[in-house]
């Protein structure tokens, strides 16, 4: 398997990642050198074989429908980029 | 006073030699006279740390001290700290002060009463096993300043070995605690995956991601273990199991000790005078009353691909919430909201996280999920059954940590695979969930090498003290490096 420059371009804004097209060609040669290794998977079956999630076979635990943690909104929101009276600001989405 | 162990220290302080306060100046010291050369702390705040050394003074004072109440450590920059600045060795925190303590913070402030002394430097966003991946710049390796200490714990460990702290937080999703421990001739453990809390340890992999202690011997591992486990309702796959006491097995006799050797460690891609470090120190296991046994991990070629499907598609969803908008960095100009995330992330993370973060979104992508990640998941089963099927003829697994020692600054930064593969012997470890640990055993032109403990699930108390009787007969883990006065 091969990505190719189109295909660098497509992933990196799945991602949101803004890629020049000199990055995306550099990116392009590592990320094929890492396909390639990771292409060592394919030679093996794995038919009938459990999918593997996790280390431990544990269950999403539930809690008690209680409130347990106190407001610290502005605690939180002292961190943000940018706020305005509790809300997060960003570039206008509707117009 | 900088040499001794935490048991030593524990008992210095409780009569009286010294106090936190003065100990904790001791460290800071140090840390401002040899910092600049090392790199290990990206951030230290001497009033902070005094003031919780003051603390723990009165709490000495008034006879309500735990066993490691007044001693200074060193956190790994991945764990949020509140009111510290809590970076991950990325621009993308580089100004983010967290609001809260992550538990296992909480547990050694508030609980334990130990004296965070700083921040140590990181691989970004624990991404690298060389601590070149860091916006804030490569660590230096104690041992050889112009080699890399190891990674992505990297800056804990070198603070450890030029004894900048007695001690250090760590992370382990690859190897990022046992990698570093080994090219710095430390002892560090990474417990069974659930055991230590990952809230607030901000998220690589987290199917893989464990904290874990890194310290100048096994037993100074087993007491800071001590003060970091426990279930935490806030973390949804912290284990509720009975607590344990991780230093009472440590002077148990090694004697009916069977030791597996996977074949697959012993062959090809290890440096020859690092497997001979490795073999004498099986050698001296044998003298101790252990006996030896050829294992098979079949499948243990396959964890490094296995991996880096794994780990960068869970990256690659744990960083979607680095977008410029709760907190962290935010581009200085774009235009809608689309452009703030892709410039913001563009310009917020470095390379190497990049690359994972793309090659996650891929593999995760429809067409792809199959064939990569589904695949990863299932070879992953056969990697821990692989383990499974190897303990049932011996108690503890023993190999080289990693395959080589100290690289060179830059040597293998331009190669991702080269650099990935460096921790082709500990990743399998974290697949499974296993519990593993690195031990120094030796150097070869004066550089330390780790020999590395793998144990069933729980069983660090045993890894522990297997490792324990080891540093009792050999004095590998003592030496230090010669910038240690």
């Amino acid at each position: 398997m091969s990505l190719t420059l189109e295909q660098v371009k497509r992933i990196a804004h799945l991602a949101r990642v803004e890629i020049s097209d000199a990055e995306a060609l550099t990116t392009q040669g590592h990320l094929n050198g890492i396909f390639q290794l990771i292409e060592q998977m394919q030679a093996v079956d794995t038919t009938g074989v459990e999918p593997m999630a996790h280390a431990q076979d544990v269950y999403q635990r539930l809690r008690d429908d209680a409130v347990t943690e106190t407001d610290r909104r502005s605690a939180y929101q002292s961190v943000a980029p940018e706020t305005e009276a509790g809300l997060y600001l960003v570039p206008k989405v509707i117009e | 006073m900088i040499n001794k162990s935490l048991k030593e220290l524990s008992q210095a302080l409780a009569a009286g030699q010294i106090s936190s306060v003065e100990l904790s100046t001791l460290f800071l010291d140090r840390i401002e006279r040899l910092n600049p050369t090392l790199n290990a702390f990206v951030t230290v705040d001497r009033e902070k740390s005094l003031t919780m050394a003051r603390a723990a003074d009165a709490r000495i004072a008034a006879g309500t001290a735990g066993p490691l109440t007044g001693i200074p450590i060193a956190q790994k920059d991945i764990f949020c700290a509140e009111g510290w600045t809590t970076t991950c060795g990325s621009k993308m925190l580089a100004n983010f002060v967290s609001p809260y303590d992550a538990t296992v913070i909480q547990k050694m402030h508030a609980d334990a009463g130990l004296v965070s002394l700083g921040k140590t430097n990181m691989d970004e966003f624990a991404m690298g096993s060389s601590n070149e991946t860091s916006f804030f710049g490569p660590v230096r390796n104690p041992w050889d300043t112009s080699r890399v200490p190891g990674g992505s714990s990297g800056g804990s460990a070198a603070a450890v070995a030029a004894r900048l702290a007695p001690a250090a937080t760590g992370t382990d999703t690859g190897g990022s605690i046992r990698q570093p421990a080994a090219l710095c001739n430390l002892t560090g453990l990474k417990p069974t995956y659930g055991v230590v809390s990952r809230y607030g340890m901000i998220a690589f992999a987290s199917s893989l991601d464990q904290g874990g202690p890194m310290a100048a011997s096994a037993e100074d591992c087993a007491l800071l273990l001590n003060t970091m486990v426990g279930f935490d309702e806030r973390d949804s796959t912290s284990l509720d199991r009975p607590v344990e006491d991780y230093a009472r097995d440590l002077d148990k006799p090694l004697n009916g000790l069977r030791i597996g050797l996977p074949k697959e460690f012993f062959g090809e891609g290890c440096d020859a005078e690092v497997m001979a470090a490795v073999r004498a120190a099986i050698a001296e296991y044998e003298k101790l009353g252990a006996t030896t046994v050829e294992v098979s991990l079949p499948n243990s070629h396959l964890s490094v691909p296995a991996y880096y499907v794994i780990a960068p598609a869970e990256a690659s969803s744990n960083l979607s919430r680095f977008d410029g908008v709760r907190y962290g960095y935010r581009a200085p100009d774009y235009g809608n909201l689309d452009d703030m995330y892709a410039k913001t992330r563009a310009q917020g993370f470095g390379a190497e996280v990049k690359r994972r973060i793309l090659i996650g979104t891929y593999v995760l992508s429809h067409g792809y999920y199959d064939a990569y990640y589904l695949q990863a998941q299932r070879i992953r089963r056969l990697i821990a059954n692989d383990f499974v099927e190897a303990f049932k003829s011996c108690d503890v697994i023993m190999g080289p940590t990693s395959p080589s020692t100290a690289f060179k600054l830059g040597e293998k930064a331009a190669d991702p695979v080269q650099m990935y593969l460096s921790d082709i012997y500990t990743i399998a470890v974290n697949l499974a969930g296993l519990p593993g640990m690195s031990v120094p055993c030796g150097f070869v032109g004066g550089l330390p090498v780790g020999l590395q403990l793998i144990g069933n699930y729980f069983a660090e108390g045993q890894l522990l003290n297997v490792a324990h009787r080891y540093q009792q007969a050999t004095d590998w883990h003592l030496r230090r490096p010669a910038s240690v006065e």
